[in-house]
């Protein structure tokens, strides 16, 4: 195709859309209304995937040792477990540190646990982490079966039930989202299907005079992403405004060890990328489906 | 230029329009279909341009053969074949100049040489000093003569006219008879059904008829036949 038909395509397909007035103010609400749902709908799904993945990377097993163990074999206990299938990290933490963690970990009330510095009742620990953390539970019960094991810690319901809430909230967005794409889809063909009927004479007389498909098919192509464009406009407004509101209003608050918002630059650019995509796509694709049965001239 | 050999075509319905014809159109030729409603012109133009395709039978306009012809060809055999309705079929809503344009459009032709070949073409069918007006503000024969030129602009080697004096006075008609008569005195070859015993009375050339799909007559210097 030559650039100067290129340019003719979408002149008449930007020309379209002014003609169409009111189909295509239709057209843009119902792109505008499917793309502010789906962006809620990715904006909450991508997070949530974010702090599973968080959680997921915190999931630890914290393995206490005998405390009558010496220290070759604390040592050997240490290359036993290191040698476990699905171990991606074996790390050593003596009595005191872990005491100083917990004393920090309670504040003010801590302490009171000072005294303790002196006779240290708090056993050794080698911290353990899973390479996939779904294989926490495997790799925590062979720990168990080795010797001089006193105890394996780990959240063990917490992170069970934070998989399958996520698997869940995955799968019902991700329906959620496909379902509001198609139901544009479906709205944009049609609407783009009444303006058609009204210009089938004019695509009759294009094939008359020996326009290629292609031809007939390109400024509907333009003014379908166009609308899509034009649709996607006020949800990247909501998504940049809303998403900074909440990022700066209630990051302090919900900031719990794993809860962490995805940071505003760049995730709400990038959603609003995947938005104007989405928005483009739907438009192509409904007006693009409307055209097709008004070519067999 | 035209040939048909033993074409049927019967519609999904089950209407056979025509049956079993055989003809050769020679390039330059100036035919006249004639028929009653329903005798099968219709179907027999809508053939060549390759709205519908035969049920039987083979059909070669310009040494292509219509049954070999792919879907995707069909826009440039279309170029190559000039069509005028009795309705005109122009666009409301573009100018004169633009109806025509737009024949050069698709073909991708360059601007400068769409402006001179319409310009042309709008003075060869003498309505020139209205290209810039919109089909609404014109008369019947004045619609016609623009529906031609933009038949011809794309200098096709034929041009099919499917009653293009149905819509109009007798006057307006011959006037538009003027400028076929022209077009085909330049080597092009016209296939005109209609329904106008005057016409093809005054100006005798070759006539074929049809009846119920079949070729009941082709004659040179032929005349209309029937008794309206």
């Amino acid at each position: 195709m030559k650039y100067r038909t290129l340019l003719r395509h979408v002149r008449e397909g930007t020309k379209n859309i002014f003609r169409n007035g009111w189909m295509t103010f239709a057209s843009i609400a119902a792109v505008t209304t499917t793309l502010i749902l789906v962006a809620v709908f990715l904006a909450l799904v991508l997070n949530l995937d974010q702090m599973a993945r968080n959680i997921e990377q915190d999931v630890q097993i914290s393995t206490m040792i005998d405390l009558t163990a010496d220290e070759e074999q604390i040592v050997q206990l240490g290359e036993e477990i290191e040698q476990i299938d699905g171990v991606k990290e074996v790390q050593f933490s003596s009595n005191d540190n872990e005491l100083s963690k917990l004393i920090e970990s309670m504040g003010d009330e801590g302490q009171a646990w000072t005294m303790f510095e002196q006779d240290n009742p708090l056993n050794h620990v080698y911290i353990v982490e899973a390479i996939e953390p779904e294989n926490t539970e495997a790799v925590a019960n062979q720990i168990e079966e080795l010797e001089n094991v006193e105890k394996v810690h780990y959240g063990k319901e917490v992170v069970e039930q934070l998989f399958q809430f996520n698997n869940y909230a995955r799968a019902i967005g991700l329906a959620l989202i496909i379902a509001l794409v198609f139901t544009a889809i479906f709205l944009i063909s049609n609407t783009i299907k009444i303006t058609i009927i009204a210009r089938s004479t004019e695509i009759g007389i294009q094939k008359l005079v020996g326009a290629t498909n292609s031809f007939i098919r390109w400024p509907f192509f333009v003014e379908g992403a166009l609308l899509g464009i034009l649709g996607s406009i006020v949800p990247i407004a909501v998504i940049l405004g809303g998403y900074y509101y909440v990022y700066h209003n209630f990051v302090d608050v919900i900031t719990f060890r794993f809860v962490e918002l995805l940071p505003f630059d760049p995730f709400a650019w990038q959603l609003s990328g995947m938005v104007l995509l989405i928005g483009a796509l739907i438009g192509v694709w409904g007006s693009v489906m409307s055209v097709r049965k008004f070519l067999k001239v | 230029m035209i040939t048909m050999e033993n074409v049927s075509k019967t519609y999904s319905n089950g209407v056979t329009a025509l049956n079993d014809i055989s003809i050769h159109i020679e390039r330059g030729e100036f035919v006249y279909l004639v028929g009653q409603s329903g005798a099968g012109k219709s179907s027999f133009i809508r053939l060549i341009y390759r709205e519908v395709k035969p049920t039987k039978g083979k059909i070669i306009i310009n040494d292509m053969d219509l049954s070999k012809l792919k879907e995707r060809q069909v826009p440039y055999l279309r170029r190559e074949i000039g069509v005028v309705f009795q309705d005109f079929k122009l666009l409301q809503k573009l100018t004169v100049y633009e109806n025509v344009a737009f024949a050069l459009e698709v073909t991708e032709t360059s601007p400068k040489m769409i402006k001179n070949r319409v310009m042309d073409v709008l003075k060869l069918v003498g309505i020139e000093h209205k290209a810039q007006m919109i089909p609404s503000e014109l008369s019947g024969g004045e619609q016609q003569r623009v529906a031609i030129a933009r038949a011809i602009v794309n200098n096709p080697k034929v041009v099919i006219a499917d009653e293009p004096t149905g819509n109009l006075d007798p006057d307006t008609s011959w006037e538009i008879m003027k400028v076929l008569e022209e077009i085909n005195s330049k080597g092009t070859t016209i296939i005109m059904a209609t329904h106008s015993k005057h016409i093809v009375n005054t100006i005798k050339r070759r006539v074929i008829a049809l009846e119920d799909g079949v070729i009941v007559r082709d004659q040179q210097r032929g005349d209309y036949g029937y008794e309206v």
